[in-house]
């Protein structure tokens, strides 16, 4: 016990650089993915094509071998990142690339009677997207993006490869010097969970909500 | 140098595919009991099973494995990297599947539980026989998805020595210090692995859906 509360300041701004990671490269992920996304939309069939593959790659790459690739690979083509902008990068990568998918669904969702009804309207293609499709398109992507936010947050105790003080390092730090892992680990997983936890209830909640409206709609419709 | 960087990081190719495919056994056997719990009327069953799942769900992968790696230990017995990569991924993949086979039960008609009763099957023989196989195939595009997330996880257990592609990656650009090219070149093995995967799950779901059908 007194170790838990001798660490724990140490362990909490551990939280604190874990959330940060989690925050920037989600930020800088959904931007890029919500770019990738259109790209994929695009009506030109190159456009379309390579965006698709560089989506698949990216989803295809572990996390764990992005972080290191970024981090130990790049340096052998003469770009050098410290830790955590190497980890800002490589987080941000895979979460455009998943993103993307996620977004281009939820668009794609979007039934063409309503481009038709905008059209019968008299409003042009780009307010019909941005007003229309999106905010209806992003509603639909909302569930999936928040499970795939879950897997981003915990994927950030994996820059713990690159040595980034997170969470995770910081307690794998103490245990080392301590030799009392079981105890400090326990504690690092009860700080974890005190987010995780949450953003799972928040998870459940989005998706019951889905269920009950656009998506079960949309299948009927299949 | 290429080819003796294609050919160490192919080393770790069978230990991939072994941590993955145990793993994935292990959660669709130990997903069945979990699933069956979490629909249980009985809440001294159905909220302990609940919450074990949302932890195990909520807390990284990277972190269990510390725990079971570092923190446990049962007098001389440490679990051995492999052991414990397989039982964190094993867990992690029961708890998924688990969620996903009890959304799936719902979805099944309520005639099929009333015929097997009428037919005189009993609880186990019902579940084995009748609801099982139309659960799975309810449940089998979540779960093909879901083997290709633990084919890229299995990478994590690289971190605490398992010779896997992840780990030969980092020994092969340590020694040859063609970084980019060991990255590049694992990246390539998982891309080839998951496309591998996905055809595997797509011949499985058509030759389940056929006996089901």
């Amino acid at each position: 016990m007194d170790l838990w509360i001798e660490s724990l300041p140490d362990l909490f701004g551990g939280l604190i650089v874990s959330l940060q990671l989690f925050t920037v490269s989600t930020i800088v992920g959904l931007s890029v993915g919500f770019l990738l996304a259109i790209c994929a939309m695009s009506g030109s069939a190159i456009v379309r094509a390579v965006t698709l593959v560089v989506v698949e790659i990216g989803r295809g790459i572990p996390v764990l071998v992005m972080l290191q690739l970024v981090y130990f690979g790049l340096p052998s083509a003469g770009i050098r990142l410290d830790s955590m902008p190497a980890a800002w990068v490589a987080l941000a990568t895979t979460t455009a690339c998943y993103s993307s998918e996620i977004i281009r669904g939820g668009l794609e969702s979007v039934g063409s009677d309503q481009k038709e009804a905008s059209r019968a309207l008299g409003l042009g293609p780009a307010t019909t997207f941005w007003h229309i499709i999106v905010p209806q398109g992003l509603v639909v992507s909302l569930a999936p993006l928040a499970g795939f936010s879950l897997q981003m947050f915990q994927a950030t105790s994996l820059a713990f490869a690159l040595s980034v003080p997170e969470l995770l390092s910081r307690a794998y730090d103490i245990g080392s010097l301590t030799f009392r892992y079981l105890e400090i680990l326990s504690l690092a997983g009860i700080l974890y969970a005190a987010v995780g936890l949450p953003m799972l209830m928040g998870v459940s909640y989005l998706e019951k909500r889905m269920n009950g409206t656009r998506l079960s709609r949309g299948q009927n419709k299949n | 140098m290429f080819a003796e960087i294609l050919i160490d990081i192919a080393r770790g190719i069978p230990t991939t595919i072994l941590v993955t495919v145990t793993a994935f056994l292990i959660g669709f056997f130990v997903g069945i009991p979990l699933a069956v719990a979490l629909r249980s009327p009985s809440a001294f069953l159905r909220l302990p099973i609940r919450g074990l799942v949302n932890i195990v769900r909520a807390v990284p992968i990277l972190m269990w494995l510390f725990l079971l790696y570092f923190g446990v230990a049962i007098g001389a017995f440490h679990f051995n990297p492999f052991s414990a990569a397989v039982i964190v991924l094993g867990i992690t993949t029961a708890s998924y599947f688990a969620e996903v086979y009890r959304t799936a039960f719902d979805s099944i008609d309520h005639g099929q539980f009333e015929a097997s009763r009428s037919l005189g099957l009993g609880r186990f023989h019902e579940l084995v026989y009748v609801t099982f196989p139309q659960v799975l195939l309810v449940a089998l595009p979540a779960m093909s998805t879901f083997s290709l997330t633990l084919l890229k996880d299995s990478s994590i257990p690289s971190i605490i020595g398992v010779l896997d592609i992840s780990h030969q990656t980092t020994a092969a650009a340590r020694s040859t210090g063609a970084s980019l090219l060991a990255y590049s070149t694992s990246a390539l093995y998982y891309l080839v692995l998951s496309v591998a995967v996905g055809f595997a799950a797509r011949a499985l779901t058509r030759s389940l859906e056929k006996k089901v059908r």
